[in-house]
């Protein structure tokens, strides 16, 4: 069986051991221990996986490691290097954008990586960016003007 | 924690010991005490305060996005005087706090957090006796302030004044507090205190918890509701290196070093289930749960018949745990409202002493009523004692939505009469299985009859945020509207003529005038709701804009108006109220387990839809801050009205009146029924 033996994640290659087949984020949580990337249903339904792939949110639930060797991994740990808070991150507990937290991750890499791609989102484009995502504390109306705040904000998005 | 270990296991400074007097015991399962404590322990909290000047408090409640960890800091906060920043909250941990039945039923803002109010009260009057002594000055010349105490130029931290100290004080429930017009801290909006380990992703959930050399456990669940197994050949799964195959009766289960063997070795399992005929199932449920049903009332085809689906919590995080023994003591790190409850389950199981069994419970991925049970941790724990290292047991989504329990299904049968002002006279309702919460109208009605009536239900059921007050409200306010109709007056005008209750008009009115619900403007298309509401110390009342477009339903603004007496944090207030209107949504309009042959046939996020962001309204929220009523809980009733104010919308759009609940999973009817119901109006 094919393995992988190296991942680029949050900066750093990462040695692992892995079946090429397994999912990144069973690789990511239970290998790296990079536990802010959560499981909400297996099926690419919640995006509570969501990590960046060379800039692109994508679920890892549905993502192969062996899809995946090679390419810049960011995952919410290395969101906010030497400390500091993404604007995305600030924008988020300044907009009381959560409740339990577990989607929260995966929400602010989904809107790390939508920003990137459209700035200046209107609240139509950041439905339909985020539609994806769940939350089922219903925090969507705050997760909505936690990214127009950081849109306003820019930064390093 | 034993009192005698407060200091050893704590250091020194003060400790604040509460003893619940109060003769309101919380509703709920689980024994008070174990086997061999000699005595109930009426403690519900205790406060330290250390030679660091970390004030740290210890409760039995737990956080489960409700936003109480932030609450509780207040109430510190408020009484102690002391930073935020300073303060510790150790909450649902079986062997540092002491016993709570559990967090549910809107309880810990009524009931936790004026003790925890009185505990920090208490340990600043022992604050003040400290810096009196230590000045030689009267207690009235010191003031005591952020973290410090002062006296005539002269200051002091919380922990140079504990220093070398071991003191505790017992206070009862009893003490006097600092009256809500004078709050500093509590009634603001202080952000969530633990917010940046969330969004950095550092909080450990106890999905994410490891232990060095844990293994992955899985669990065979029965083919089906009640299947019992017949024969197992798990000889392929036991060849795998490092697998361990667990058989005890019924409970099959696995465990390997990593869930990748985990899996393997579930799939290599060889099980003959012996199946049970099924007594129901989605679709012919509402008959059984009637024929089923205890202390029936004499059938009166009169009354008019709503319905409500089964559904399911679906907390993002699904039930996890981590099992650990050492002996015959047991160490478990679970998501449950019910910390010492499933103390109490682990220790009957495994007959063990309840002092032997520990149970942390880190800040948890949501419950909604859906987490009382120790499902997961009593897997985690039996997996974990045949194999003889801790074992980790992470549900996932399909065996979540399958083996957990559900939100009760329920008929409800309801009559009326009203006489041509509007009054209603006579009331009737009849609950079929849905449950007892919010049963009672809160409309001053002269001659009613309400009654809940058990039955045998098809599928486990439980606590769902708010219980049956959703299924009560969305009957009767939906009902409401349609005596309404039936008299000519205005949905408004008809709930303000029926109240005799001050509170509940004052919402009516609040929600009314924000939705401007008088100058509301009828357009082809599009309808506008309202109902209004009590349960758990909350009344709200909540107006709701639907347009229907080819039946396909889209709410289009909500506002809600809410009140709880004192308002203990606006912003997290608003955040519930929303986030109950927004999760209603789904339970409204769409949500509904379906099942057959005991089988749950949708438990998927990809069958089972919950509301997403393009399913939400405009949300808007009105708080009725009353300083002179004492805070009751948010985190449940704000969820009842929304589905009631969404039916009546839809009639008021199309004339179709949607007594079941979800009330449009496939959209409302067709087109040309639907004008043409509008058109016999």
């Amino acid at each position: 069986m094919a393995r992988i033996t190296e991942l680029d994640v949050n900066g750093a290659r990462r040695r692992i051991y892995a079946d090429s087949d397994r999912t990144l984020l069973s690789v990511l949580r239970d290998d790296l221990d990079l536990t802010g990337t959560k499981y909400g249903c297996g099926e690419g339904q919640c995006a509570a996986c969501t990590v960046l792939i060379d800039g692109v949110p994508t679920r890892s639930c549905l993502t192969r490691v062996g899809a995946v060797a090679g390419k810049r991994i960011v995952t919410i740990e290395g969101l906010a290097p030497e400390g500091r808070l993404h604007p995305v991150q600030e924008a988020f507990i300044e907009a009381d954008a959560m409740q339990c937290g577990w989607c929260t991750p995966g929400m602010i890499l989904g809107a790390v990586g939508l920003l990137r791609k459209t700035p200046h989102p209107t609240e139509a484009e950041i439905v339909s960016g985020m539609n994806g995502h769940i939350c089922r504390c219903g925090t969507y109306p705050r997760v909505v003007a936690a990214i127009q705040a950081a849109s306003k904000k820019g930064g390093r998005a | 924690m034993k009192r005698r270990d407060f200091f050893k296991v704590l250091g020194g400074g003060i400790v604040v010991l509460i003893v619940d007097d109060s003769d309101a015991q919380e509703a709920g399962g689980g024994r008070r005490r174990g086997f061999n404590e000699p005595s109930p322990t009426a403690l519900s909290a205790w406060l330290h305060i250390g030679e660091n000047g970390i004030v740290t408090v210890y409760t039995g409640k737990v956080e489960v996005g409700q936003n109480a960890r932030t609450s509780l800091t207040q109430a510190v906060a408020e009484e102690l005087r002391a930073p935020v920043a300073s303060i510790r909250m150790v909450m649902g941990d079986t062997a540092l706090t002491p016993f709570d039945m559990g967090t549910f039923g809107s309880m810990t803002t009524p009931r936790m957090w004026p003790q925890i109010r009185k505990a920090a009260a208490t340990a600043r009057e022992m604050l003040v006796d400290l810096a009196a002594q230590k000045w030689s000055v009267d207690r009235s010349a010191i003031n005591i302030a952020d973290g410090k105490a002062s006296a005539a130029g002269r200051s002091a931290g919380f922990g140079e004044l504990t220093h070398g100290q071991k003191l505790t004080r017992t206070i009862s429930t009893s003490a006097a507090l600092t009256p809500a017009t004078e709050w500093k801290v509590a009634g603001t909006s202080v952000p969530k205190v633990n917010a940046r380990d969330i969004v950095t992703g550092a909080h450990k959930y106890a999905y994410d918890v490891k232990r060095p050399g844990m293994l992955y456990g899985k669990v065979l669940y029965p083919h089906s509701f009640g299947a019992t197994l017949a024969s197992l050949d798990s000889k392929a799964a036991e060849t795998i290196p490092g697998v361990k195959v667990v058989r005890e009766g019924d409970f099959v289960g696995v465990a390997a070093p990593d869930p990748q063997t985990a899996e393997q070795a579930l799939a290599a399992l060889k099980a003959d289930w012996k199946l049970v005929t099924a007594e129901a199932s989605s679709r012919d449920m509402f008959d059984y749960l009637r024929k089923t049903a205890q202390n029936t009332p004499t059938p009166d085809p009169s009354l008019t018949t709503y319905t409500i689906a089964y559904i399911a919590h679906t907390p993002l995080e699904p039930r996890a745990a981590v099992a650990e023994w050492e002996g015959d003591e047991l160490t478990v790190w679970t998501g449950t409202q019910r910390p010492f409850g499933v103390r109490s389950e682990l220790s009957e199981y495994f007959h063990v002493p309840e002092e032997n069994v520990h149970v942390l419970m880190p800040d948890t991925g949501s419950g909604y009523g859906g987490k009382h049970t120790g499902d997961a941790a009593l897997e985690a724990a039996r997996l974990a004692k045949a194999a003889g290292k801790p074992v980790k047991r992470n549900w996932t989504r399909e065996e979540e939505m399958t083996w957990a329990y559900f939100r009760p299904g329920g008929v409800i049968d309801v009559g009326a009469k009203v006489a041509p002002d509007g009054t209603i006279t006579e009331w009737e309702f009849h609950n079929y299985n849905s449950g007892p919460s919010a049963l009672n109208t809160p409309y001053a009605i002269a001659k009613k009859v309400e009654q809940h009536h058990p039955s045998k239900s098809p599928l486990r059921q439980g606590s769902y945020r708010g219980l049956a007050a959703t299924a009560n409200h969305f009957v009767r306010e939906s009902y409401m509207d349609e005596l309404a109709h039936s008299v000519h007056m205005d949905p408004l005008e008809f709930r303000l003529k029926n109240t005799d209750n001050d509170r509940l008009r004052n919402v009516i009115v609040a929600a009314a005038d924000k939705f401007g619900w008088r100058s509301r403007k009828k357009l082809a298309g599009r309808g506008f709701g309202i109902a209004a509401g009590f349960e758990k110390g909350g009344y709200l009342a909540c107006c709701a804009e639907v347009s229907v477009t080819n039946g396909a339903v889209k709410i289009v603004r909500v506002v809600e108006a809410f009140e709880c007496g004192a308002v203990v944090n606006p912003e997290h207030l608003r955040n519930q109220v929303e986030g109950a209107v927004a999760m209603g949504v789904g339970g409204a309009l769409f949500e509904q387990i379906d099942f057959a042959n005991n089988r749950i046939t949708n438990p998927r996020l990809s069958r089972y839809r919950v509301p997403r962001f393009a399913d939400m309204p405009a949300i808007e929220s009105v708080l009725l801050d009353r300083k002179d009523i004492v805070s009751a809980g948010a985190g449940e009733t704000p969820i009842v009205g929304i589905a009631p104010a969404v039916g009546n919308a839809i009639f008021d759009a199309t004339g179709q009146r949607l007594r079941s609940m979800p009330m449009a999973p496939r959209g409302v009817g067709t087109v040309a029924g639907t004008s043409e119901l509008a058109a016999r109006r």
